[in-house]
């Protein structure tokens, strides 16, 4: 039993737990962040360094941060929820995740434990561009593609006077 | 004889020519008609010379005209049999149908539909003949069902009225149950003797069924069913008196002299198989005692014309059904043949008083007419004579004498039916005279004054469906023409001196007919001699007994109407309306005793209690139609399914996503569980 | 290192998981949501990451690489949306964005 990953564990489950409970969508976002640095501690413990790292850096690091801009732009909060539209979707969660750890379970030969080989970051990247080349070439698309839609639905019109914030203000 | 195929075919081709030539102007249509069924009595009294001069082997003679159909063991052919029965069927029908229809040609001139008439007239004239005539039961059952149609197409010959029409479904509706009875007693006799023709069903149902078996029991109780349907007695006779919706034509031929006999015939044509199960043939002179008795009864109570002559029919096949019971075959056929010269007569000149009197039915607003309507009065009082069987009128008399002394000799039972028929030739005597007294005796009858005086009749003209009428609409004090007194005089005359046809032994008079008949029928025993003379004598006294009484009667319902003024006014023809009496006002004053004789002893009531209401509950309960839902049920399913799930498209995003994760987790389940 | 069970590396990825769809399910805010489908993005990641531990090949780490890219791009698109919505003054509220009110 591997004690500091039994930990990261709880606190990654704590922090997003946090994240969806929270009014305040400010105090979300930080949370979900220190529960993206927890996964990544558990991700160090399974070997794989690199994504651990890319996490912080990617995940954490720019997604994240893009979130913050655009709330703090917005200024999102939302009114507090009912406990009572709780109730459904809490015992959805709970079927599936009950189903789940039971197929987890149902494994023979009970938990199985084994030696954990780290993965160095050039093996990753040499299945990147070796057997994933395609693979990596259609994220690139993809991204490109993301960056020109982004670009293009956030584009102020020449003839467009509007002032973002204070329009979405009004 | 072997032009027997005439005798049906002339009032068929008549009805043909009828139906698709149009435009026929004035009487030609009447004329058409009557030339029809004159040839074809004609072709019957050829015929008949034939018979009677060399009469067949064995007493008939069959003429085969071609196979009708062929099927396991049945192959009826479509074949005519001429015996001593169904000539002198034949001779009434036709001579007597060809006298209404002469009638006919001038009381239906200025009717709508008088083309309609005489082509219904014929087809029922064509039907009939068919019935008597057919060697086999099929081909009977043919002519039964034809002479229903007729019947319901005459009914409601006037169909505007909606009382019309429902008077002639429930005509055709009542005799149906018969109708059914008689077709499983067909059913029953080819099933279990192998044949449907008439002679050899006989032959082999009097090998094959010892006497009181079941099946003879069985087969004899169905047709008789049939026969009580079709002559309207009791249990199914409540259409009659509704039936008089009709013209008075088809009063006289229809529901007095043919159809209505039909059912005496049939019972007579079987008379092996009654033979052989005694129960029913007691059965049958118990339903014909009792419908004697109810409808007599009944007769005493009616303010309609025509409904008085009506229970009188109904009571007189009791007479005749009385007979075929005791065994008195022969009696009950003359008297069918007398019944039928009085009974139309006195229907056509009652047809002749309401067109007088401007379409009044109602006895109590007449009065009078003694006067005013001489040879009325004298051919109805003929007919009125033949009906309580006094001796100037020879036929009613002979006839109703032999079935009395048959009914007095046919052992203990036959000593309770003869106190009933006597019960019955008082009330036969009682209401004739009240008939008599109220529509000719002087006094002040309402309608009378009116039409005599040319005002208005005191009711409204409700009927103006039949609108312009002849001449003599309204005025009674015009003559009678020619060509409709030639026919009441004609009958009057038969009925005068149709008696002698069969005429008691003692009085020296010779049983033509019985004789006659004998070739076919079981000759019923007549032992002559003092017992008949004395119960003669009994049953004149009691007819001549009901005289007095009945005037008193008459004169009763004369002050009560005079005292209540009006009483008549709106009556109309009391018949249109299917249960009670349909004159409001005097309704209601009306007390209770003579309500229930006047309604027929409540049996309208009774049949509506027991079988309209539940059904109309039934039906009520299944407004929804439960069978049909059954079937729709896929449809209807899947509507609701449909629309169930229609409610899970909510177009909240939200909804969607817990469609998913509902989805993954069913999946998810089916895959652990399995 | 110290031996680590796979299942309890796979049982956190499915906790995650759901918590990420309960907060789908719950959250009306359009951020929130966009938020509760990263958590899902990442614990699916996760789940690679432990399954190419499980193997000790490359794989998981590959698949977790594409998975970050898409979630980046999916992100940029989707907040550049939230603030079209945002600057049209219509609410960022999913129930009556998708009840298709009018403004």
């Amino acid at each position: 039993m591997n004690t500091p990953f039994v930990v990261a564990g709880v606190i990654a489950i704590a922090a997003t737990l946090m994240v969806i409970m929270q009014r305040n969508a400010v105090h979300a976002l930080l949370y979900l962040i220190v529960s993206l640095f927890a996964l990544a501690v558990t991700m160090l413990f399974l070997g794989a360094a690199f994504v651990a790292a890319l996490e912080i850096i990617v995940y954490a690091g720019a997604i994240m941060v893009l979130f913050i801009f655009v709330v703090m732009m917005i200024g999102a909060d939302s009114p507090a929820l009912k406990p009572r539209s709780w109730i459904l979707p809490s015992l959805l969660g709970a079927v599936l995740l009950g189903e789940v750890v039971y197929v987890l379970l149902q494994r023979p030969g009970g938990l199985s434990f084994s030696k954990i080989i780290a993965i160095q970051p050039k093996e990753v990247g040499m299945a990147l561009l070796g057997p994933y080349v395609l693979g990596t070439e259609i994220a690139a698309f993809l991204l490109l593609a993301g960056l020109v839609g982004a670009y293009h639905l956030a584009r102020r019109r020449a003839d467009d006077n509007t002032n973002v914030i204070e329009e979405g203000r009004r | 004889m072997s032009l027997i195929w005439l005798v049906p075919a002339f009032p068929f081709a008549g009805f043909l020519f009828l139906v698709f030539s149009r435009g026929l102007s004035g009487r030609r249509a009447g004329v058409v008609g009557s030339v029809a069924v004159g040839l074809s009595f004609a072709a019957a009294v050829a015929v008949f010379a034939a018979f009677s001069s060399a009469p067949p082997a064995g007493g008939s003679y069959t003429l085969v005209l071609w196979r009708w159909f062929s099927s396991g063991a049945l192959a009826p052919n479509v074949a005519l049999s001429v015996d001593a029965l169904s000539l002198v069927m034949i001779l009434v029908v036709t001579g007597v149908g060809f006298l209404i229809h002469l009638f006919s040609i001038e009381h239906m001139v200025g009717e709508e539909g008088y083309a309609r008439f005489f082509a219904y007239m014929n087809l029922f004239v064509g039907s009939m003949l068919i019935l008597v005539l057919a060697d086999n039961l099929v081909l009977l059952y043919l002519g039964w069902e034809g002479v229903g149609l007729c019947s319901y197409l005459l009914i409601g010959f006037w169909y505007r009225e909606s009382a019309n029409g429902r008077a002639a479904r429930k005509a055709f509706i009542v005799t149906r149950v018969g109708d059914v009875s008689l077709l499983v007693g067909i059913f029953l006799i080819a099933l279990s003797l192998g044949s449907v023709d008439i002679q050899e069903v006989a032959r082999r149902a009097a090998v094959s069924w010892p006497a009181g078996s079941t099946t003879a029991i069985l087969a004899a109780a169905l047709i008789l069913g049939g026969a009580v349907g079709k002559s309207a007695q009791l249990p199914l006779q409540t259409w009659l008196p509704d039936a008089m919706a009709g013209p008075s034509p088809v009063s006289a031929l229809i529901h007095a002299a043919t159809m209505v006999t039909a059912g005496v015939y049939l019972v007579a044509r079987s008379h092996v198989i009654f033979s052989l199960a005694p129960p029913v043939l007691l059965a049958v002179a118990v339903i014909g005692a009792a419908t004697l008795f109810v409808a007599g009864a009944s007769a005493v109570a009616q303010t309609d014309i025509k409904r008085v002559l009506a229970y009188s029919t109904m009571s007189q096949i009791g007479y005749m059904f009385l007979a075929l019971g005791v065994g008195a075959w022969t009696g009950a056929i003359f008297h069918l043949v007398t019944h039928a010269f009085f009974k139309s007569l006195l229907f056509l000149a009652a047809g002749v008083i309401i067109n007088a009197l401007s379409d009044e039915h109602d006895i109590r607003a007449m009065g009078g007419l003694a006067k005013k309507m001489p040879f009325i009065f004298w051919v109805f009082l003929i007919g009125a004579f033949g009906l309580t069987a006094l001796p100037p009128v020879t036929s009613g008399f002979a006839s109703k004498d032999a079935i009395v002394a048959r009914v007095w000799e046919s052992g203990d039972p036959g000593h309770i039916l003869w106190l009933v028929a006597m019960a019955g030739v008082f009330l036969t005597s009682l209401y004739t005279f009240r008939l008599l007294f109220l529509v000719f005796a002087e006094r002040k009858g309402t309608a009378t004054q009116a039409a005599t005086t040319k005002q208005p009749a005191p009711h409204a003209s409700e009927h103006e469906a039949h609108v312009e009428r002849s001449g003599r609409h309204g005025d009674p004090s015009a003559p009678v023409g020619g060509i409709m007194g030639a026919p009441l005089a004609i009958l009057a005359t038969l009925c005068v001196v149709g008696g002698f046809l069969d005429f008691p032994r003692m009085l020296g008079g010779a049983p033509v007919i019985t004789r006659f008949l004998g070739t076919v029928l079981p000759p019923s025993m007549d032992s002559g001699g003092s017992t008949d003379t004395v119960l003669a004598l009994l049953s004149l006294a009691v007819s001549l007994a009901g005289i007095p009484f009945g005037w008193l009667l008459a004169r009763w319902a004369a002050r009560r109407a005079a005292r209540r003024g009006e009483v008549v006014a709106g009556a109309g023809p009391a018949a249109a309306s299917p249960s009670a009496g349909a004159d409001g006002a005097a309704h209601r004053a009306e007390p209770r005793f003579a309500s229930f004789f006047k309604r027929g002893w409540l049996f309208d009531s009774a049949y509506e209690y027991l079988f309209q209401r539940p059904f109309e509950w039934l039906c009520r309960i299944n407004k929804r139609d439960i069978v049909n839902r059954a079937s729709e049920a896929l449809g209807s399913l899947n509507l609701f399914a449909s629309l169930v799930l229609r409610r899970s498209q909510t177009g909240k995003i939200r909804h969607y996503v817990a469609g998913l994760a509902l989805g993954a987790a069913i999946i998810l389940a089916v895959a652990v569980i399995l | 290192m110290t031996p680590v069970s796979f299942e309890y590396g796979l049982a956190l990825a499915a906790i995650l998981f759901v918590l990420g769809l309960v907060g789908i399910l719950v959250r009306r805010n359009l951020v929130f949501m966009l938020l509760c489908t990263e958590i899902m993005l990442n614990a699916a990641g996760f789940a690679f990451i432990v399954a190419g531990a499980r193997w000790a090949q490359s794989d998981g780490q590959v698949m977790f690489i594409f998975l970050l890219a898409m979630a980046g791009a999916e992100v940029a698109v989707g907040l550049a949306l939230i603030l079209l919505l945002f600057s049209r003054g219509r609410p960022l509220d999913v129930d009556s964005l998708s009840s298709g009110e009018d403004r």
